[in-house]
């Protein structure tokens, strides 16, 4: 018996487990390195394509035609001209999608956290949910017979906005709802002890309160509308003009880069636009994770 | 119920038949009581015994939540606080939470006027700052704020805040404070800072304080009610309760047989 228990413990393993260990460890970063090089390569990969083409003329001014890029790649120079139409038709699109679905948004989270567990509350939530899961073609689609087909009787900024925004929208609402399920049940109850009408706790108190949580919600929304091509075509077209107005063709970033793809003369701007598209987008992750760090 | 004092004149607070359910169990049950101007009167009783829904039902907290239910009557200077606002009555009903709950985004200087600026009522700057001083003078907190009034609220240390929760309870000058346990969430130093607060505050105002530290109320209560299992037990002057119970459930309780 004491012979058992003394071989027991003498066994030696630890070669085995430190092996074991090793093997595990370099494991995780091999595998966590797999999980970041996407991104760095995409990074390293547009900037190298890319970068030759940034300049301050790439941001203020169009696009060039065709034979124009021509005659530049011929001579060896860089393809003069630039992508402003498209910033510009982005910023415009961008901006009024987020004015429409941000208030539609922001409204519907309050209304699901002030009913938790009701029936219309789960039911709208689901919907939303699902509203997530719709393609974004499909969107496009319907903004195509909505606003294209009977509001602006033509391809338009104001129907890239619709569809965007319907996009945009479960996000906002769920992140709305989340934020405000976050904030102490004590805090409402302290304003509401203080006799402050129910609106007001919520617009005044709330809200406030939770602002760096629904700002994060925002800008993640729009950091993945930014990119969005699908809807895009079937409702603002593109234009090779600046164009401020919502209810004309208007042009964006990823249709630019489409545009670009199918025309072989103008391939060298592919690489730029996406750079600058990418650019915006890291910014805005990052802002976004800045202020939900900033709020914990 | 047992020694009940019967001869409370004019009282500030005049509970009767109030009954508390919450679903379909009764939490509160057929609580009748008076509460004197100008007094400390505590709220006591073990875990789950309903004092802290019966403070609640005061300022008809409970309206928030779907699932409670109250019967019965409650008296506010002789009026029926269920036929008042609830804007209006909570205006007259100052609230104090377990926790400090500063508003978050607000300064010192602004949560202290909080009811006036949520409410939207517009009073000049002097006002506002004559306010704030004498707010934080009534909880001792003017000579450690006055330099940093602008700093946000949740950067005091938890006494500090709960301090400052109580001067915006006041900055309305309220007719009644509910505390709802106070002091459970503070050290031993900042909760002997509340309790003279209470002390000196009954002067003005009219103080109901749910505790469930026997010591707390023994020290600083006039009255005590002490409830059990939603029943209100015992009520009277706390030196008498505490020194010669009626019922044997509250000696019980004082001599921690129960609770």
């Amino acid at each position: 018996m004491v012979e058992s228990i003394k071989t027991l413990s003498d066994q030696d393993h630890s070669a085995k487990r430190l092996f074991k260990d090793k093997f595990v460890y370099i494991g995780v970063i091999v595998l966590s390195a797999i999980t970041i090089s996407p991104i760095v390569l995409i990074i390293a990969k547009l900037i190298i394509k890319g970068y030759r083409q940034i300049s301050l003329d790439f941001l203020v001014q169009n696009t060039p035609d065709s034979f124009q890029a021509m005659t530049a790649v011929a001579n060896g120079e860089i393809i003069p001209g630039g992508i402003a139409n498209g910033i510009v038709g982005t910023f415009v699109m961008v901006v009024l999608a987020a004015v429409i679905a941000i208030p539609v948004g922001v409204l519907t989270g309050i209304f699901l956290y002030e009913n938790q567990g009701k029936f219309i509350a789960n039911l709208t939530r689901n919907i939303s949910d699902i509203l997530q899961g719709v393609p974004s073609i499909v969107l496009g689609l319907i903004s195509y017979l909505w606003i294209v087909k009977h509001v602006t009787n033509g391809f338009s900024a104001l129907a890239g906005s619709v569809s965007l925004s319907i996009m945009m929208l479960p996000m906002i609402v769920r992140s709305t709802e989340e934020t405000l399920k976050m904030i102490p049940q004590t805090l409402k109850e302290a304003a509401l002890a203080l006799g402050v009408p129910y609106h007001k706790v919520i617009f005044r108190v709330l809200i406030p309160t939770g602002f760096s949580g629904l700002l994060t919600g925002i800008l993640i929304g729009i950091s993945r509308i930014l990119g969005e091509t699908a809807p895009l075509m079937l409702t603002a077209l593109g234009s090779s003009m600046i164009n401020i107005d919502i209810t004309k063709p208007t042009s964006a970033i990823p249709l630019l880069i489409w545009d670009f793809y199918n025309d072989p003369n103008m391939i060298g701007l592919i690489w730029s636009s996406s750079l600058l598209l990418m650019a915006i987008v890291l910014i805005l992750n990052i802002v976004a994770k800045q202020v939900a760090a900033k709020r914990s | 119920m047992t020694n009940t004092i019967a001869d409370i004149k004019d009282p500030i607070l005049s509970i009767k038949d109030l009954s508390i359910s919450y679903d379909k169990h009764k939490a509160v049950k057929n609580v009748t009581v008076d509460i004197k101007r100008n007094t400390v009167t505590a709220i006591m009783g073990p875990s789950g015994c309903g004092k802290s829904t019966l403070l609640r039902a005061l300022n008809r907290m409970h309206e928030l939540y779907e699932n409670i239910h109250t019967e019965g009557e409650a008296l506010l200077n002789g009026l029926n606080i269920y036929d008042m606002s609830t804007i209006k009555l909570r205006r007259k009903m100052g609230m104090v939470f377990q926790r400090p709950n500063p508003f978050p985004t607000m300064s010192i200087y602004d949560n202290v006027v909080a009811g006036y600026k949520l409410n939207g009522i517009r009073a000049k700057k002097k006002e506002k700052d004559e306010i704030v001083e004498r707010s934080l003078r009534d909880v001792a907190l003017w000579d450690e704020v006055k330099d940093s009034l602008h700093k946000k609220g949740t950067f005091l240390s938890g006494g500090q805040q709960q301090r400052l929760c109580i001067a915006r309870a006041l900055a309305f000058s309220p007719e009644v404070i509910l505390m709802d346990e106070p002091t459970s969430a503070l050290d031993p130093i900042a909760t002997s800072k509340v309790e003279d607060l209470l002390v000196k505050l009954k002067e003005n105002y009219s103080i109901v304080l749910v505790t469930h530290n026997m010591s707390q109320a023994a020290r600083i209560s006039d009255y005590s009610l002490f409830m059990y299992l939603g029943e209100l037990v015992e009520y009277g002057k706390s030196k008498n309760m505490f020194t010669n119970p009626v019922d044997p459930r509250t000696e019980e309780y004082l001599t921690g047989k129960i609770g």
